[in-house]
């Protein structure tokens, strides 16, 4: 079989769409699931009755002030309270959170095989893992510039990445999605349960929410600036490239 | 290209995934709860049974000291007494003014001593004191003491027999859910009657309310009335969450 070596690979190009399509499902749900409770804490502990350290104006939940029947738990002043809520909260977790979970299969499923892939066909270590000679501070500060300016070069719809798209691809595959799916089942009682080391890993359970919350913002910071440099180095052969393979294969 | 090996890699794989999700599934088609054909809860059902395979399910949740205790929300209904209330219940209105004195809770079902409970017999059972983490399905959570009967205690003594599977609530303000024998015969799920040291108050579910520490908090059921040990999951009907469109597990 001749295979254009500078082509997307079959699993890459497959995975790809994959993590794409349950990545931007997993996206909406979670803002769905953000709407119901849209503020976020630091530590183990945090509702409407403690602190937040962000609240976000998102849905009718924002500040929504409904609460009655204010009571102390114990005698001493500052004691934390009990109340009761009288607002109808949006709360669409029903279908949100059934939905956020039946896409993280998609995605962690589908990550673990291009991990074992990337691995066992050195496809990380020959595309993504910067040379030798790209290191060292003259061509990264050079790269910045030409993206600052959007002097992008025209892509051959594969491998052969510049280097600070190896660099956001590897931060992306190693550490911002690992990152949100760790924090993300740090969220889970039962499986808190069965390792304790999670909620010790980010500091608590709102901690690991927040994390989860902003490792959510990073990647789609990355995928506005991904989309934007695919349509910048030639949107169609780079499409073509990751949906169909080159014309020449086969 | 065809080539002259007896099974080529994509064939080994598909074959694989294939053989590995009808495993899955007859190992688990009888026992899993049902889905109506809705894909949201054949996924409930795959998360469900993944935590069954993959975590050691005599895990306990983490405990935390008097100090941690917080604010704790009271959400959903917060007094089945109240004419007001969509889940208004006049016969919980009764109980509530008499102080809850002729409360009992019913055991039922798969047991071979029926019969209900007062306040003051579940209190004479060996109790136990926990502070865990409530967290809700909306993203919040709150820690508090809670106080009560372990589940497996009252179920010991109403005899469960042999072929218990699952174990349903009733609850005054219309809901039913229902657990499986793991979580309820888990040390960390208790029949509660304390919070914070004090009497349950009416807003977290007087006189007794469910503590299940590792599903979410809406399992946790309020304002108990009934308990029935069933040989399979009852999905609850109207009242329960499958067919209102909630997820029955919610350990994530």
């Amino acid at each position: 079989m001749q295979m254009n070596n500078t082509s997307h690979k079959g699993w890459v190009r497959i995975s790809h769409w994959i993590v794409s399509v349950s990545f931007m499902v997993l996206a909406f749900t979670g803002v769905v699931i953000l709407m119901a409770h849209p503020r976020l804490y630091w530590g183990e502990v945090g509702n409407d009755l403690t602190p937040a350290l962000i609240e976000l104006p998102i849905s009718r939940n924002h500040r929504h002030g409904g609460w009655a029947n204010t009571t102390p738990f114990f005698q001493e002043a500052g004691s934390p309270v009990s109340a009761s809520r009288t607002f109808e909260i949006f709360n669409k977790n029903g279908w949100g959170r059934s939905l956020h979970f039946l896409m993280a299969w998609f995605l962690v499923l589908t990550g673990t095989v291009y991990l074992l892939a990337g691995v066992f066909t050195g496809h990380f270590r020959r595309h993504m893992v910067p040379r030798r000679a790209e290191l060292g501070p003259g061509l990264f500060w050079r790269e910045v510039l030409d993206h600052a300016r959007l002097r992008i070069r025209t892509a051959t719809g594969g491998p052969h990445y510049g280097l600070l798209q190896k660099c956001s691809y590897l931060a992306v595959v190693f550490v911002a999605l690992p990152l949100i799916v760790v924090s993300g089942l740090t969220m889970s009682p039962a499986i808190t349960a069965a390792y304790p080391f999670l909620l010790r890993l980010f500091g608590g359970y709102q901690s690991a929410r927040t994390i989860h919350f902003f490792s959510f913002v990073t990647l789609m910071l990355f995928l506005l600036v991904h989309v934007l440099m695919v349509i910048r180095s030639g949107f169609m052969r780079q499409m073509r490239g990751m949906t169909l393979g080159p014309k020449n294969e086969n | 290209m065809k080539t002259n090996q007896p099974i080529s890699r994509r064939e080994a794989l598909i074959a694989g995934l294939t053989s590995m999700g009808g495993l899955l599934l007859s190992g688990c088609a009888k026992k899993l709860p049902p889905t109506y054909g809705n894909i949201l809860r054949m996924g409930d059902n795959l998360t469900y049974a993944a935590h069954q395979a993959l975590l050691a399910g005599d895990s306990l949740v983490k405990e935390y000291s008097h100090n941690d205790i917080s604010s704790f929300p009271a959400t959903g209904t917060t007094n089945p007494a109240d004419p007001n209330s969509p889940y208004f219940s006049e016969l919980y209105g009764n109980l509530q003014r008499g102080a809850f004195a002729d409360w009992r809770i019913s055991i039922e079902g798969l047991v071979t001593r029926p019969g209900s409970y007062s306040l003051a017999d579940l209190k004479r059972f060996p109790s136990r004191t926990q502070i865990t983490r409530h967290v809700c399905e909306e993203g919040w959570c709150a820690i508090a003491e809670w106080t009560g009967v372990p589940l497996s205690r009252v179920l010991a003594a109403a005899g469960m027999m042999p072929t218990a599977r699952f174990v349903s609530f009733y609850s005054y303000d219309q809901w039913a859910d229902c657990i499986d024998l793991f979580d309820a015969l888990h040390p960390q799920t208790l029949l509660a009657y304390g919070m914070n040291g004090r009497d349950l108050s009416i807003p977290h579910g007087a006189p007794i309310r469910l503590r299940v520490e590792r599903q979410l908090g809406y399992k946790s059921m309020k304002y108990l009335q009934r308990i029935v040990v069933r040989d399979e999951f009852d999905d609850g009907g109207k009242e329960g969450n499958i067919q209102n469109g909630w997820s029955w597990y919610v350990g994530i």
